[in-house]
């Protein structure tokens, strides 16, 4: 049988280099962009993918009724990766937007790149461009990805590291912070995949090849 | 091991086919542009820029085109500008693969639309690019000006105030070419660049006059650039970014090979 991939569609975003970096890896599956719960929780392989503000995310998120679908993806097992702000979303709290209470799958919370590290070294915020990420905890999805790998990010915020244990790749803007986590069926990664060439398409493979059980 | 500097080549965009700049008369075809974008990612470019620069708007069906053509080949981040006017436009590129917008002549003349696509889109995809011509005389503080249409048409609009101003308004990153260096290749405006990126927390990509990889070095160590952009040192084989890359190491800048 043909295997699916889902992409959860809540209008935050653009989902077409998601989409077409999943049919450059593996172009037999199918890919679905999708707000209905039935495909959703059908497919084989689900993306939680999310850019832009945090309070609008949130609201579209529980609008559509997607904060139960995640929960219920989480539930049945099949593999689930949240991107970027898909994975911020998967945190407790967020102080973006005045501060926004998110999912809490994760006990994490999001805060913005600031202080004296960054004032004095001049660092930008976003943190846009290509950084290393530590693999500090083995997971199938680095399988085939070298220790140290340059990944693309863009964001202002962050996953602090207070919940370390669950955190399998870091990276360092001033103040460590956590560029991917993972639980059972779940991984969620702060860069973009989809736009980190070599290592990005290999971590998506690892990913859709990947039955869910670390 | 820190957050690197990116190098990004620049097509120039000219119905359906790179050319080598907006200030060439005289205009060399550097190849069809999903073959080009194709190349620069296979050899390890950050991130590429697609500037459409037709005149016409007839053209813009094929600018689509081609941006679906290299998203769907090309997993580096895209920045498509040239002619972005409105939210539409912004959707079109976006659902057609592109990352990120560059907005030019239509912040200038309507600073709210940098706003209410920020609001829109999010910031991390709208690029304002500005570019700038020295206007003080040389005894005179460095002062820059805004200028649009291909930098003939003046505003009198100061450079760094302008680029404060954007990012107030939302733009997550600032592109910003000297229109006196470009097309010149005796190295970017680097006071220019500097006066810019310290001005600004988001990142500024340095533009106009790249001739040789140390000009490329130099926007990142004098001019304070978080990437630079070049296009025709890149296009006729000059350099390649591998090349760059390697230059730019040795002279202890973080890059990503």
């Amino acid at each position: 049988m043909t295997q699916t991939v889902a992409i959860i569609d809540y209008g935050m975003g653009n989902l077409h280099s998601v989409a077409s970096a999943v049919s450059h890896e593996k172009p037999d599956m199918q890919v679905l962009i999708t707000a209905d719960e039935a495909q959703i929780l059908a497919a084989d392989h689900v993306i939680f993918p999310g850019v832009g503000a945090i309070r609008d995310c949130m609201a579209e998120i529980r609008r559509l009724q997607l904060d139960d679908t995640v929960r219920r993806v989480l539930a049945q097992g099949q593999p689930l990766l949240g991107v970027c702000v898909g994975m911020q979303a998967l945190m407790q709290h967020s102080e973006e937007n005045g501060g926004i209470d998110c999912l809490g799958v994760f006990p994490a919370n999001v805060q913005l790149f600031k202080g004296e590290a960054f004032e004095q070294a001049h660092l930008k915020v976003p943190h846009m461009g290509w950084n290393n990420v530590y693999q500090c905890i083995d997971h199938p999805v680095w399988h085939g990805i070298s220790q140290d790998s340059r990944f693309y990010f863009v964001h202002s915020y962050y996953v602090n590291m207070d919940d370390a244990s669950e955190v399998i790749g870091r990276c360092d803007y001033g103040v460590p912070f956590a560029a991917a986590m993972a639980r059972n069926n779940l991984v969620a990664v702060q860069f973009h995949p989809e736009k980190s060439h070599v290592a990005g398409l290999r971590l998506l493979r690892n990913f859709l090849n990947w039955n869910g059980q670390a | 091991m820190a957050l690197a500097k990116r190098i990004i080549p620049c097509l120039d965009v000219d119905k359906g086919r790179v050319v080598k700049g907006v200030k060439f008369v005289d205009i060399r075809d550097a190849g069809n542009p999903v073959e080009v974008a194709k190349r620069y990612n296979e050899q390890g470019a950050d991130e590429i820029t697609f500037l459409d620069i037709t005149a016409s708007h007839e053209d813009r069906g094929t600018t689509v085109q081609m941006v679906e053509q290299i998203a769907a080949e090309v997993f580096i981040p895209l920045t498509v500008g040239g002619g972005i006017r409105t939210v539409d436009d912004i959707r079109t590129m976006l659902n057609a693969g592109a990352d990120k917008v560059g907005i030019n002549s239509a912040a200038v003349s309507n600073p709210e639309f940098v706003r209410e696509a920020a609001e829109r889109f999010g910031s991390q995809c709208i690029v304002v690019a500005i570019d700038a011509k020295r206007v003080s005389a040389e005894n005179e503080p460095a002062r820059w000006e805004i200028f649009t249409h291909g930098g003939r048409k003046p505003t009198g609009i100061d450079a760094v105030e302008w680029a404060k101003k954007m990012v107030a308004y939302g733009a997550g990153e600032i592109l910003l070419t000297s229109m006196d260096q470009d097309g010149t290749k005796v190295g970017f405006d680097l006071e220019l660049t500097k006066a810019v990126s310290d001005a600004v927390a988001v990142p500024v990509i340095a533009s106009g006059g790249v001739g040789n990889l140390q000009h490329l070095a130099d926007g990142v160590t004098l001019g304070n650039a978080d990437a630079v952009l070049a296009a025709s040192i890149f296009h006729f084989g000059e350099y390649s970014i591998p090349q760059a890359k390697a230059f730019m190491a040795k002279q202890g800048i973080e890059v990503r090979f």
